[in-house]
């Protein structure tokens, strides 16, 4: 791996139902940057997050730098409300030791009375600080988010990137996420990738996200204006 | 008659057990309904060992893996649903074994006969069910992650395909076993209400899963105690104790809820 590089994909494709998802996908991250997968519904994020896990088949190459920890945020998980499930059990199905867990679940902003609360008691908000302390156990270099926003009041999402800057911060954390959400991508993300089967850019997101490449990302119908903040 | 009855409950406690604790997992997975069609899938199975004399396990565990292969093999052909196989499958299982079932052990067939078994079937039955929640309680972590969500288990580095297939074997030795005690007809009862009842109750997941075995265990000792009482057949009345119970749980769940709400407002 090159110096400073984390992650490299090369050529990725992905094929399923005899569809082209990805097709020719390449690019490379340092460690230490944001990126944010942006891109239409069906674009393919959710299968590229899926292939950097190794969970789907693919062509091409993804190299991960050597020993590379990575957690994982999914985008929900509906089936848990179905399991009579405290937080502590979550945590113990990583098998984690309970010291560490306490760590993390009071960095994400939780006291410990809060491990005997049922999960499917939890609001989106504190369910989303819960995936995001449980994608940090075991300490990775590594966070991979599914839509982080999903299913979150305004309030309540302001404070998850916030929470997610300052984790970056204090852990030396690399991430990549998928977003739907462009003021998220300005005022987080170190680099953007435009998705849509084929990369559409790729780059720091002020210079690569212009309305003519959002327009070749999301068709006519992008009505497009960049904040200027300060 | 005292050492018989003996054996009858001592057969129940460690089928129903297991079978109460496999269903906690069953249900997190909303597969409890599966134990249904796998449980008339044996009937061919469950004739035939009528019929010549042997264990009505042993006959029945052929066909449940039988019946798995050939819906798993059927949707990799189709692509049908799963459901759909599934229903194809058990239905033409249930015709095959009412074409040759001795009509005089239709009720055995259907709803179990537990009454006769002998000293070795017992020692089996236990050893084959302790075995199994020896086998559950190592997988039980790694099987919530998965019934959590698949991608989450795989991004840990589980063995999702390798799992499932243990799960599936542990279903069809559960389904075997059960049908020894309810029949054809509720093997699903077996499995689903012991672990919706203590789903009602717990608040965590050691709770809800050693709730399961034991509600599924005190079913079985209430309903062969019933059946010594009454005469009247053990498989059902098992099934009745625990919906008994689930309903039961069911009150002290609204209860409980009520007193939350109250100290809540308070």
């Amino acid at each position: 791996m090159e110096n400073g590089l984390i992650l490299r994909v090369k050529d990725l494709r992905v094929e399923m139902d005899r569809r082209n998802i990805i097709d020719h996908l390449s690019f490379t991250v340092k460690k230490g940057d944001i990126v944010t997968i942006l891109g239409p519904n069906g674009a393919g994020k959710t299968v590229l997050l899926k292939c950097l896990l190794g969970l789907l088949p693919y062509d091409g190459e993804i190299a991960w730098e050597k020993g590379v920890k990575i957690g994982y945020v999914p985008q929900r998980l509906p089936f848990i409300k179905d399991i009579p499930m405290s937080v502590m059990d979550f945590f113990d199905l990583k098998g984690a030791a309970t010291r560490e867990v306490r760590e993390i679940v009071n960095a994400v902003g939780f006291s410990d009375e809060f491990f005997v609360r049922k999960m499917g008691d939890l609001s989106s908000g504190q369910f989303q600080r819960i995936l995001i302390a449980w994608g940090l156990v075991g300490n990775p270099q590594v966070l991979l988010f599914d839509e982080p926003t999903t299913g979150i009041d305004i309030g309540g999402e302001e404070t998850i990137y916030n929470l997610l800057a300052r984790l970056k911060k204090e852990r030396h954390l690399t991430m990549l996420l998928v977003t739907h959400d462009l003021s998220v991508v300005y005022q987080f993300s170190t680099h953007v990738i435009c998705l849509s089967r084929r990369t559409v850019c790729y780059g720091p997101p002020r210079e690569v996200l212009t309305p003519e490449s959002l327009q070749n990302l999301y068709g006519g119908g992008m009505k497009y204006y960049q904040h200027k903040h300060g | 008659m005292e050492g018989q009855f003996f054996l009858s409950m001592t057969t129940g406690i460690f089928i129903g057990g297991a079978s109460g604790y496999l269903g906690s997992l069953m249900l997190s997975r909303r597969m409890a309904l599966v134990a249904g069609p796998l449980g008339h899938l044996t009937l061919p199975g469950i004739a035939l060992a009528l019929m010549y004399g042997f264990d009505v396990s042993i006959g029945a565990f052929p066909f449940v893996v039988l019946g798995i292969v050939l819906i798993w093999l059927f949707e990799v052909r189709t692509k049908l649903p799963m459901e759909a196989l599934t229903a194809v499958v058990f239905a033409s299982a249930v015709a095959v074994a009412f074409l040759f079932l001795p009509v005089e052990q239709a009720e055995t067939a259907l709803v179990g006969d537990i009454s006769k078994v002998g000293s070795w079937e017992t020692g089996i039955s236990a050893a084959v069910a302790l075995f199994l929640v020896f086998v559950i309680r190592r997988i039980y972590p790694k099987m919530v992650l998965i019934n959590v969500s698949e991608d989450l288990a795989g991004s840990e580095g589980v063995g999702v395909k390798k799992y499932n297939l243990v799960y599936l074997v542990l279903i069809a030795v559960i389904v075997a076993l059960g049908v020894k005690m309810v029949g054809g007809l509720l093997t699903a009862a077996l499995v689903a209400i012991p672990a919706s009842a203590s789903r009602n109750l717990s608040r965590n997941l050691s709770q809800y899963a050693i709730g399961a075995m034991i509600i599924g265990s005190v079913s079985s000792l209430l309903g062969i105690l019933l059946f010594k009482l009454t005469g009247l057949p053990a498989g059902p009345l098992i099934i009745l104790v625990s919906t008994a119970i689930f309903l039961f749980s069911i009150f002290l769940k609204d209860k409980r809820m009520s007193r939350g709400q109250l100290s809540g407002i308070a």
